[in-house]
């Protein structure tokens, strides 16, 4: 049974590897991508159904991989998860003004990374 | 009532304190003893003539009389009426007249405003640092990342009945590795704390704790002049100064320069160059036939004794500081509160051009004058397809009477006592 392809951007392996394992055994097809300054390519390559995106990120920041997705005429409709450090206020109506679609702190129970995957594609 | 009013006060406790009578003094002095009752109860002014001959009668020096030790209450006090308060607007020409009659509340009122600025720049500093430092921020995502790791490792060896065994391994194996993480980092950041916490400790940055250790060292690391210099490694073992891993980092990638550059241009043969020639550092590299970056450098860290109250401070292309050199008598720019007439960021704007200003430093006490030699060098580390890296260098030596156009330089702007200054970036609250 699988639920969806996503992809994961997040430099952190061991995080990723983790996040890997859980939405894998959810039934979703993961794949990691570390650099932020591919990410892009790699987003058109794969056209997930769903990003899960950390902001600090090396080559270029999650935001500014926000941007550039929601700019491009493929990838504008694509919903994307925010995973980042800083839990302020103003920093989740930056994200949402930025186009992401939900956001979340880390760090994060297993369990609401699931369920916010699963809310991102309405399943 | 004019500060001079207050010599009689000075005359009146001076007298009192050599045990001399009213009329002792007027005779000795030539004036009449209600003259001189007037006087000591700042009802008359003394004219110079008399103020040299009080002084004389009680052996003291005229300017104790006429100025007293009060030079710095005033400013004090005017620094106190100077910051902004809300509804409060203090008699100004009235402050001296409140320091005559009441000295121990205006004392009291002057050092605490010494103690408001002394804290203001903690305040600054502090913020500053949490803005700005690479090391704390650095240091907290990792502490963030470590522990999200951790949890969700750690949930997953918990809440899984049937995670295979390489699954189990690899994941205890991951927690381990960020154990160790968190462990290093907390290490660093309550280094970094003890050291934020002690004031004697200057509120040390990973750059702070460089300077403190080559500080320590007169700014000449002799280990690395010779033919076969040990290890930069070997030096900073145990150092005490040195207690963040950044400030280690920082330390040990100086070093390396250092050595590269003692072998480019060995401190012996700079200096005979510089009995020679003099401290122009273009001349002094084209006659050497070396780079004048590398003589700035060099002339920075001579032995003691070879060029006497030098400063050297470096910058990158956005203008943030790399380092320092402290020249006695020099306000050092700190990141982000350097002044912005500063010789050394003119020089980014003129890469590959020799600038010489001579600088006098502003406010209460200082004047000390500088030579600030100058060279900005642009370079293109990862080549054609890589970006421009910009870096300027500033030598500072004292430059004691020499006369010419001279470029005022202060502190940071909110401390600065320059009126009409061009570069002024926010009010200042001495001013």
């Amino acid at each position: 049974m699988m639920t969806g392809r996503v992809l994961l951007i997040e430099d952190e392996a061991n995080i990723a590897e983790a996040i890997r394992f859980i939405l894998t055994r959810d039934g979703w097809d993961v794949t990691i991508h570390a650099d932020g300054a591919t990410a892009l390519d790699r987003l058109r390559a794969l056209r997930p159904d769903a990003l899960v995106l950390d902001v600090m990120l090396p080559g270029l920041s999650g935001y500014e991989i926000l941007d550039a997705l929601r700019a491009d005429s493929m990838l504008a409709d694509l919903p994307v998860l925010i995973l980042t450090a800083r839990g302020q206020e103003r920093e989740r109506e930056m994200a949402a003004a930025r186009g992401a679609t939900l956001f979340m702190t880390k760090p994060f129970a297993n369990a609401d990374i699931l369920a916010s995957l699963r809310q991102l594609v309405g399943r | 009532m004019a500060r001079q009013a207050l010599t009689g006060s000075r005359v009146r406790d001076r007298r009192l304190m050599l045990g001399l009578r009213q009329a002792d003094l007027a005779h000795a002095v030539e004036i009449s003893p209600a003259y001189l009752n007037l006087i000591e109860h700042n009802r008359r002014r003394v004219r110079p003539e008399l103020l040299v001959r009080l002084a004389e009668a009680l052996k003291v020096e005229a300017t104790v009389l006429a100025e007293g030790g009060e030079g710095a209450l005033f400013d004090a006090l005017r620094e106190a009426a100077a910051s902004p308060e809300p509804g409060l607007s203090p008699e100004i020409d009235l402050l001296e007249e409140f320091a005559g009659r009441f000295p121990g509340w205006a004392g009291l009122l002057a050092a605490r405003q010494g103690q408001v600025v002394r804290l203001s720049k903690v305040v600054e500093s502090l913020s500053e640092r949490m803005a700005q430092d690479p090391f704390l921020a650095a240091s907290l995502h990792e502490v963030v990342s470590a522990i999200t790791a951790v949890r969700s490792t750690s949930a997953i060896l918990a809440e899984t009945e049937d995670l295979e065994p390489e699954w189990r391994t690899r994941f205890h194996k991951n927690i381990y590795e960020d154990s160790l993480r968190l462990s290093n980092v907390s290490a660093a950041l309550v280094a970094w704390l003890d050291q934020a916490r002690a004031p004697e400790a200057g509120l040390s940055s990973p750059q702070e704790e460089m300077e403190d250790w080559l500080q320590a060292r007169d700014w000449h690391v002799e280990e690395l002049e010779g033919l076969n210099p040990p290890r930069p490694e070997s030096l900073l073992a145990g150092a005490p100064q040195l207690a963040s891993a950044a400030g280690r980092a920082l330390t040990l990638a100086y070093l390396r320069n250092y050595t590269a550059d003692a072998v480019a241009l060995p401190w012996m043969r700079l200096a005979k160059a510089l009995d020679q020639r003099g401290p122009d550092p273009l001349l002094l590299a084209q006659s050497l036939d070396v780079p004048v970056p590398l003589v700035l450098r060099r002339l920075a860290c001579l032995p003691r004794g070879q060029l006497a109250g030098v400063g050297l401070v470096a910058c990158d292309g956005s203008g943030g500081i790399v380092f320092r050199r402290p020249a006695p008598g020099f306000p050092m720019p700190r990141s982000g509160a350097a002044c912005g007439l500063l010789p050394l960021f003119e020089t980014l704007a003129q890469p590959g051009t020799p600038l010489r200003r001579l600088v006098q430093v502003t406010g209460r006490g200082s004047g000390a004058r500088f030579w600030a030699y100058s060279w900005c060098d642009r370079s293109w580390p990862q080549g054609f397809e890589g970006p421009m890296v910009a870096q300027a260098v500033m030598l500072l030596i004292p430059a004691g009477g020499a006369e010419g156009p001279t470029r005022r330089i202060g502190p940071s702007c909110r401390i600065c006592s320059e009126q009409s200054c061009a570069a002024r970036r926010e009010p200042s609250f001495v001013l």
